[in-house]
């Protein structure tokens, strides 16, 4: 994949995380270099959102660390890592109009109303929302929400992109359509970018390689093309067979 | 069954009927002029707001609390929920009985603000502020909680991966999403703390123009002068219909028939 012009700017993710929800223990170790997204492709339950919220700082860290670039961020809250999240089913804000959701992060850096609105402005363009500005997100179908997300946290000009089932909440008839989009757009971000997923699809279209996350544990990593030759597990085998989208 | 559930409906609705029924709507405009009856709806609006704003302040951090106590133990989840449930079920003469052992001249901390600082509490109209808080903390509380609840807590997270700092998601996200709740509570909350009397007689007494509230001047009128008792019910039940129309409307859509 071609690197995005900004991408040599743009620092590296190293995790290296575990952490605990419920009864299960989850580690996972990776490094991402910008402009070549990893995909988390695992079953449900496997923890794959658990490892992006530890990322990102939502959930704390049992042991591991989080460095990008030669930042170490582990120790930050979340406000502090300049890490973007898209998250499952987008949490947009509900009571902001799609303008102030992505002119969000802007307000929050201490900017007035309208200043934030002003910075708002282009990537409302960018991502095809001028017309949608002043809807509120309950208004929105699936696939505008998604664009709304994605601007929110690349308004916030993030080192970092992580993306929870991005394609999930959309229907299955504009999934292809989307997925071709979101790609653009992960493209252009050209950061380190972590996708979770359960499609092999998804994982093919917007990002380089794959790590399997399977009960808490990596299985396997590399790309699509190297699980197809060898697959380490059951599960791999499987994930592979039945996707023929 | 349905014989059964009429007569509960008209349990409820005819003495209501019978007040606007038998109400002196000749002589209201002059009955509601009167010196004492102003003095007294002056007394019930300005305690009752007041009420309402010391719960405000106080009952949306418990409400966060209680909210956050879901993921606590058992028993001191439970022990807290209690503590906040008794006013509501407690008849409202023990409060005001509770207060005074609490805060009266001989009371456990009453004693102390006597002896050290000449302040008294019972019988003023702070202590009519202090019973009506008592009374109708709960409904706030519990209004506030249940909008805790069920706004998506993710919102809270997605705000901070923006940069936003504690007090910012609180004050951008949490509060905007949860006003709704604060809304109806302090509604609930003024209506209950308009209509107080137990614990306020008991408490703070029925000084004119210092504690005689519009409850205890209606209930004290009934004995020398019904026409002006009827008038003070009448107002305090239009009081009470705004509130419920208010509420329908606007800030309980899941409660809309």
């Amino acid at each position: 994949m071609m690197p995005a012009e900004p991408s040599s700017a743009r620092p590296s993710l190293h995790a290296d995380v575990t952490v605990t929800r419920g009864e299960r223990r989850i580690a996972a170790a990776f490094d991402v270099v910008p402009g070549h997204p990893l995909a988390v492709i695992g079953p449900n339950g496997a923890g794959k959102s658990s490892v992006l919220a530890a990322i990102a700082g939502l959930v704390p860290l049992d042991a591991g660390e989080v460095r990008i670039g030669s930042r170490r961020v582990d120790g930050l809250p979340p406000e502090r890592r300049r890490i973007g999240v898209v998250f499952q089913d987008y949490v947009l804000f509900p009571h902001l109009s799609v303008r102030d959701n992505v002119a969000f992060a802007a307000r929050m850096r201490g900017g007035s109303r309208s200043a934030a609105r002003a910075v708002a402005e282009p990537w409302l363009a960018r991502y095809d929302l001028t017309a949608l500005a002043d809807r509120l997100p309950a208004e929105l179908s699936g696939g505008q929400a998604q664009r709304v997300a994605l601007a929110r946290a690349l308004a916030a000009d993030p080192d970092v992109l992580l993306l929870d089932e991005p394609m999930s909440a959309l229907d299955v008839e504009v999934r292809a359509d989307m997925r071709a989009e979101l790609a653009t757009h992960v493209r252009e971000f050209g950061g380190a970018t972590v996708l979770v997923t359960h499609s092999p699809a998804d994982a093919a279209a917007l990002a380089d390689s794959v790590l399997v996350l399977e009960r808490g544990l990596v299985t396997q990593r590399g790309t699509l093309a190297e699980l197809r030759a060898a697959p380490a597990t059951a599960y791999v085998e499987r994930m592979l067979a039945a996707s023929v989208e | 069954m349905t014989a059964v559930a009429v007569l509960a409906l008209a349990v409820l609705v005819l003495p209501l009927v019978a007040l606007v029924a038998r109400a002196p709507w000749a002589e209201l405009p002059e009955l509601l002029a009167r010196e004492s009856v102003l003095q007294a709806l002056v007394l019930s609006f300005v305690t009752a707001t007041a009420a309402t704003g010391l719960c405000l302040v106080l009952g949306v951090p418990l409400a966060t609390l209680l909210a956050r106590a879901a993921d606590w133990p058992t028993v001191p989840r439970r022990l807290l929920r209690a503590a906040v449930t008794v006013p509501l079920v407690l008849p409202p003469v023990v409060g005001g009985i509770a207060l005074l052992m609490l805060l009266g001249r001989r009371g456990l901390v009453g004693s102390v603000l006597e002896d050290w600082f000449g302040v008294t509490v019972p019988f003023t109209s702070g202590a009519v502020v202090l019973a009506q808080v008592f009374v109708s903390l709960p409904f706030l509380v519990f209004a506030v909680e249940g909008a805790l609840r069920s706004a998506d807590r993710r919102t809270e997270g997605a705000a901070a991966t923006l940069g936003a700092s504690r007090w910012q998601v609180f004050r951008h996200v949490t509060l905007p999403l949860v006003a709704p709740g604060v809304a109806a509570g302090a509604v609930l909350c003024f209506s209950r703390a308009l209509g107080e009397f137990g614990a306020t007689i008991t408490f703070a007494g029925s000084l004119p123009g210092v504690t005689r509230t519009l409850p205890i001047a209606s209930y004290l009128a009934m004995q020398s002068d019904p026409d002006e008792a009827v008038a003070l019910a009448l107002l305090l039940l239009a009081v009470s219909v705004a509130v419920l129309l208010g509420l329908r409307d606007r800030w309980l859509p899941g409660v809309r028939g």
